[in-house]
């Protein structure tokens, strides 16, 4: 797992990226490789995340099910779902391991209106650069997963930053290396896709005949990938899109509407300095006056 | 013989009032607003210090519009009803682009350009006040989907567009009718004015007198 890698940008939120100097190459892709079908339910990846990223997940309230905290927060940048799935007479536990999934075409980028607030790596990582945003919950709308937290005490946003820092250094991610069943492999993307397809075979020996990989082309594919038993159904792990991509409207709005909206601005105010220029004032003659003073001395005789 | 009337009333001070705080906070909406819409623009947040100041104020001069507006809106809408002189008015709208609005009926307080832009804001700024809620996420995250948070996005800012669109006509209307301006400045205007564009207007005016 040792990839050397600079952080160098190859997205940056509300600006253009100048590209790499000449004879640099742009890191190589990594990944994170979630391998549910291994995966035991311990959270030891989400103590780990904690304790990596120095944060506070203040003791909350148990639902009655396994999912603890309840959700994602500006704290647990990931949290295991559980979901018993039954069909037939077979109940299966499924869990997932919930966080952001760093797509190669993100949404929260695309939407956030904060020059340099997220950035995206030449090595594929997502991150928030929290002195840049401005806590308006674009990348909320952004996002295809539902991932970005808004703290109510600092106004910022908060997700998985795939240990952007420890991976920088040559080291996997904190819950990579926490899981005691290797359930979360970390490495270059072509490897963990290679790893996945000798995962992915051995599940169908043994009679999971969809089980795939989940690297979901809406999204140019993620960085965070799953290993899944029922590849054919992604939505059974507690609601994984099965095809996820940015929203239509996000698109619009963040596409066509941006140069339309200043053309149409710029537009009518040529039009206006136009008409001015070629059509002149529109002015009270004396003629009127006349006539006004007219109407108002015949009202008042 | 010059003959110049006293002065037309046109506004109360009251009515004034209520125009310029919704004059400045439409323009305060639309320079933070365009700041957080297109990138080209975000230097504009450096007016309201900064990006995080830009977002927690541009929600509370929405409120000040909504509530300013409210004000213009009742004491504007029975005269800005739509009748059939509108309608020719409308039919005619070339000629008086073209400074001839000679042979046109006679007009009341307002004329058919005007009603459009009374009513087109009113609605705008409806919409654009529901589609703001949601998108409030301090105080109103919890209350909406994802989706519609998405769909307000998208309302929001074709609407804001339509308004400044809107806000661009009236404005330039006011530079190039010249005698109007002073009508929410100083709140008359002159005899000749009120006889050229408004005469049935007018002519209710001094017929109080």
């Amino acid at each position: 797992m040792s990839v050397m890698q600079a952080l160098d940008l190859r997205r940056r939120s509300a600006s253009s990226v100048p590209p790499l100097a000449a004879g640099k190459p742009a890191a190589v892709p990594v990944a994170k490789l979630i391998d549910v079908s291994k995966c035991i339910g311990c959270k030891a990846c989400q103590t780990a995340c904690l304790e990596w990223n120095q944060l506070d997940q203040p003791i909350g309230y148990t639902d009655g099910s396994y999912d603890n905290p309840t959700d994602l927060t500006t704290a647990s940048w990931t949290v295991m779902r559980y979901t018993e799935y039954e069909h037939g007479d077979d109940l299966e536990w499924l869990i997932r391991k919930d966080g952001c999934m760093h797509c190669d075409d993100p949404g929260c980028l695309k939407a956030c209106p904060a020059p340099g607030a997220i950035v995206q790596y030449t090595n594929g990582i997502v991150d928030f650069i929290s002195d840049n945003c401005i806590g308006c919950g674009y990348c909320v709308k952004g996002c295809p997963f539902n991932i970005p937290r808004i703290s109510q005490v600092t106004s910022k946003a908060y997700k998985c930053t795939l240990c952007s820092d420890r991976v920088v250094v040559g080291q996997a991610p904190a819950c990579a290396k926490a899981c005691p069943t290797q359930a979360i492999y970390f490495g270059t993307k072509e490897d963990m896709i290679a790893h996945a397809g000798k995962r992915i075979t051995d599940l169908k020996s043994r009679g999971y005949q969809n089980a795939g990989l989940y690297n979901p082309p809406g999204v140019n594919g993620t960085h965070v990938m799953y290993v899944l038993q029922h590849a054919d159904k992604p939505s059974l792990y507690a609601g994984l899109p099965d095809n996820p991509r940015i929203s239509p409207l996000v698109g619009v709005w963040k596409g066509v509407m941006k140069p339309l909206s200043l053309a149409a601005i710029a537009f009518a105010g040529a039009f206006g300095l136009m008409h001015y220029v070629t059509k002149g004032p529109n002015k009270v003659t004396e003629h009127d006056e006349e006539k006004a003073a007219e109407v108002a001395g015949s009202d008042k005789a | 013989m010059t003959a110049h009337t006293k002065p037309v009333s046109r506004y109360t001070t009251a009515a004034r009032i209520n125009h310029w705080i919704t004059a400045v906070s439409l323009v305060l909406l639309a320079l933070s607003g365009m700041a957080l819409f297109h990138p080209s623009l975000y230097f504009l947040t450096y007016l309201f210090g900064g990006g995080q100041m830009t977002r927690i104020l541009h929600p509370w001069i929405g409120v000040v519009l909504a509530v300013s507006f409210l004000g213009l809106f009742l004491r504007f809408f029975m005269l800005n009803l739509w009748n059939r002189d509108d309608t020719v008015w409308m039919k005619n709208l070339g000629s008086v682009i073209n400074n001839k609005e000679e042979g046109l009926p006679e007009l009341g307080k307002y004329n058919a350009g005007q009603k459009l832009v009374f009513w087109g804001q009113s609605i705008l700024i409806l919409l654009l006040l529901g589609s703001g809620f949601v998108l409030w996420d301090t105080y109103f995250f919890s209350y909406t989907t994802i989706d519609q948070k998405r769909l307000s996005a998208v309302v929001h800012a074709l609407c804001a567009i339509g308004a400044i669109l809107i806000w661009i006509v009236h404005v330039y209307a006011a530079i190039w009718v010249k005698g109007t301006m002073s009508a929410m400045t100083r709140g008359s205007v002159s005899g000749g004015w009120a006889w050229k564009h408004h005469r049935k207007w007018f002519r209710q005016e001094v017929g109080k007198s």
